[in-house]
């Protein structure tokens, strides 16, 4: 499989009041491949996320995606270039029909191609039996997987996945990395943000582990595990 | 699991594409049940039913409650200063009339227009949510009041004095005008309740950043949301000045304009077309039946109403329906 590096992050740096939420964080991710980004409570994952699908502005570096800058582009804009995301809290359109929800996405965010089927997309997520319900009316579980359905319908190149796993019993769990594996079989890059490490081992390629707002380390799972600085992070000492 | 996720390029559409919530069809199926009828039976009341000022008054409401159902009930931005715009229509339209002699058309048109200006100039505002917005809002319509009526304005707007219009007045015609404003607005109405973009509009409303992600471009939605809802308020005011020819600042300048149109959006059902032209019509009519002749009853009614809805019903007299199952157009 080639590895065209379709996300390209160098030196971002966001500060929150002064405070460095992102301090010179780099990282690429090439097609089909899954990045998964870890580290403890407030390194800056859901923080680089959000820089690099627009919804806020990096104060210093770069974003590419497939070799041209996205740098400070707006998240529509983003979403149409074919980057989009998952929330750590599922944010559905409430007031719309699960179906809706997924058709906005798939109007608004194609990319200028033919628009994704809502059905397809639905069924992949396995909401097809939900489509006609109010997207407030399902569980935490299904919205989750509406997010997903949402960020699909636009056809995105990059997928930034943040915490789905999180709350998820070990079957929906399951269901969910091999939804997310074979999205990366199709050639979907995937940046993954999860605390669960065996979910993480089975799906990612690589890791980078942040700490205060940079990466301190990228290779596999089991070799961030033995790499002292990692476990200093994690653990203290 | 399929095994063809459909996130990929060469996903091809298919003709489920075609099944989506709306389109030409119902829009065409919408023309012909709500807005003809409606359209229809003001069209021809006067012939029937003496009271043709109780009619002109309904007609303006149920385009000030749609109006307000675009900007709020589809995109989520209460604007409690909205009779700012019907104000702003009120007096450009009259003005267009008295001043520049335009013919009646045009002096409408330059009603919308002038509310679609202000509406430009406070498009700042939109940065603003919720209680912030509404305040906000208020406070322009309460800004544009105090310009109009300004003694030092006397040569233009004739301040405090209010305008007559009665050199140019002409009720039938005028009165037509509103049922084409009026057929104007419903078609609005219809346009977004099948179409994509007023998903996008609800969609925002529910969730700005979600929106954005989807692809939606929310400045620039949300802004013809609030150009769209100010013009029709314009051209409300412009038609409603010329029919009653004679009026003052604070006849339309009233919050309660305003104040009745959320109710009655609030008490049939926003983002829907039935519910706002429900709510005009059962409401209004309460308030022509008792709230003139024994008005604290009618506050008292209206007070109650108000309580209720936002406790029971937030969603309006439609989520009765919509809770059995049935679409509401």
């Amino acid at each position: 499989m080639s590895r065209e590096a379709i996300l390209q992050v160098r030196d971002l740096v966001k500060r929150f009041s002064g405070f460095p939420a992102l301090d010179g964080l780099s990282l690429a991710v090439g097609e089909g491949e899954v990045l998964g980004l870890v580290g403890p409570n407030g390194s800056g994952k859901t923080t680089a996320i959000n820089v690099i699908s627009g919804l806020i502005r990096p104060d210093g570096g770069s974003v590419q995606v497939g070799g041209r800058s996205a740098s400070g582009l707006a998240a529509h804009q983003l979403a149409r270039l074919g980057v989009n995301r998952t929330y750590q809290v599922p944010r559905p359109f409430v007031g719309l029909t699960v179906r809706q929800n997924v058709e906005v996405a798939a109007h608004y965010g194609g990319r200028g191609h033919a628009e994704a089927d809502v059905d397809e997309v639905l069924a992949f997520v396995g909401l097809e039996g939900e489509a006609d319900r109010p997207a407030g009316s399902l569980n935490s579980a299904q919205q989750k997987m509406l997010d997903l359905a949402r960020a699909l319908a636009a056809r995105p190149r990059l997928l930034l996945v943040d915490e789905l796993g999180a709350g998820l019993g070990p079957a929906d769990l399951e269901t969910v990395r091999a939804r997310l594996a074979a999205l990366a079989q199709r050639g979907v890059a995937l940046v993954v943000v999860e605390h669960l490490m065996n979910f993480l081992a089975s799906l990612t390629d690589r890791v980078v582990v942040m700490n205060a707002g940079r990466a301190i380390f990228e290779g596999d799972l089991t070799a961030a595990a033995r790499d002292p600085q990692v476990v200093q992070v994690f653990l203290g000492g | 699991m399929s095994d063809i996720p459909p996130a990929t390029p060469e996903a091809a559409p298919s003709p489920a594409a075609a099944r989506r919530a709306g389109g030409a069809p119902a829009a065409v199926r919408h023309g012909l049940t709500i807005l003809l009828p409606a359209v229809a039976v003001f069209a021809v009341a006067p012939r029937i039913y003496p009271n043709g000022a109780l009619l002109f008054a309904m007609m303006t409401f149920l385009v000030l409650a749609q109006g307000i159902n675009v900007i709020f009930g589809f995109t989520g931005y209460l604007p409690f200063g909205y009779v700012g715009f019907f104000g702003t229509g009120a007096y450009a339209a009259s003005l267009a009339l008295l001043r520049l002699h335009l013919a009646w058309p045009l002096a409408m048109l330059a009603g919308a227009v002038a509310a679609a200006l202000l509406a430009l100039l406070l498009m700042p505002l939109l940065r603003l949510s919720g209680a912030y917005f509404a305040i906000a809002s208020l406070a322009a319509a309460e800004a544009m009041y105090q310009l109009v009526s300004n003694p030092a304005l006397v040569p233009i707007t004739n301040g405090p004095y209010g305008l007559s219009l009665q050199a140019v007045y002409d009720g039938p015609v005028s009165y037509g005008a509103m049922v084409g404003v009026l057929a104007l607005t419903l078609a609005i109405l219809i346009y977004l309740r099948t179409s994509r973009f007023g998903l996008a509009l609800q969609a925002i409303r529910d969730d700005p950043a979600s929106a954005a992600t989807a692809g939606v471009d929310v400045v620039r939605s949300r802004a013809l949301a609030w150009l769209l809802s100010a013009l029709m308020a314009g051209l409300a005011g412009g038609v409603y000045a010329w029919h009653v020819s004679v009026f003052y600042p604070d006849t339309v300048f009233d919050l309660s304009f305003t104040v009745f149109a959320i109710v009655f959006v609030l008490f049939g059902g926003p983002a829907t077309i039935l519910g706002p032209l429900f709510g005009t019509l059962a409401l209004y009519g309460l308030y022509d039946a008792i709230g003139i002749s024994t008005p604290q009853y009618f506050q008292f009614i209206y007070g109650l109403l108000i309580v209720v809805l936002v406790l029971f019903l937030p969603e309006g007299l439609v989520s009765l329906l919509r809770r059995r199952g049935i679409r509401v157009p």
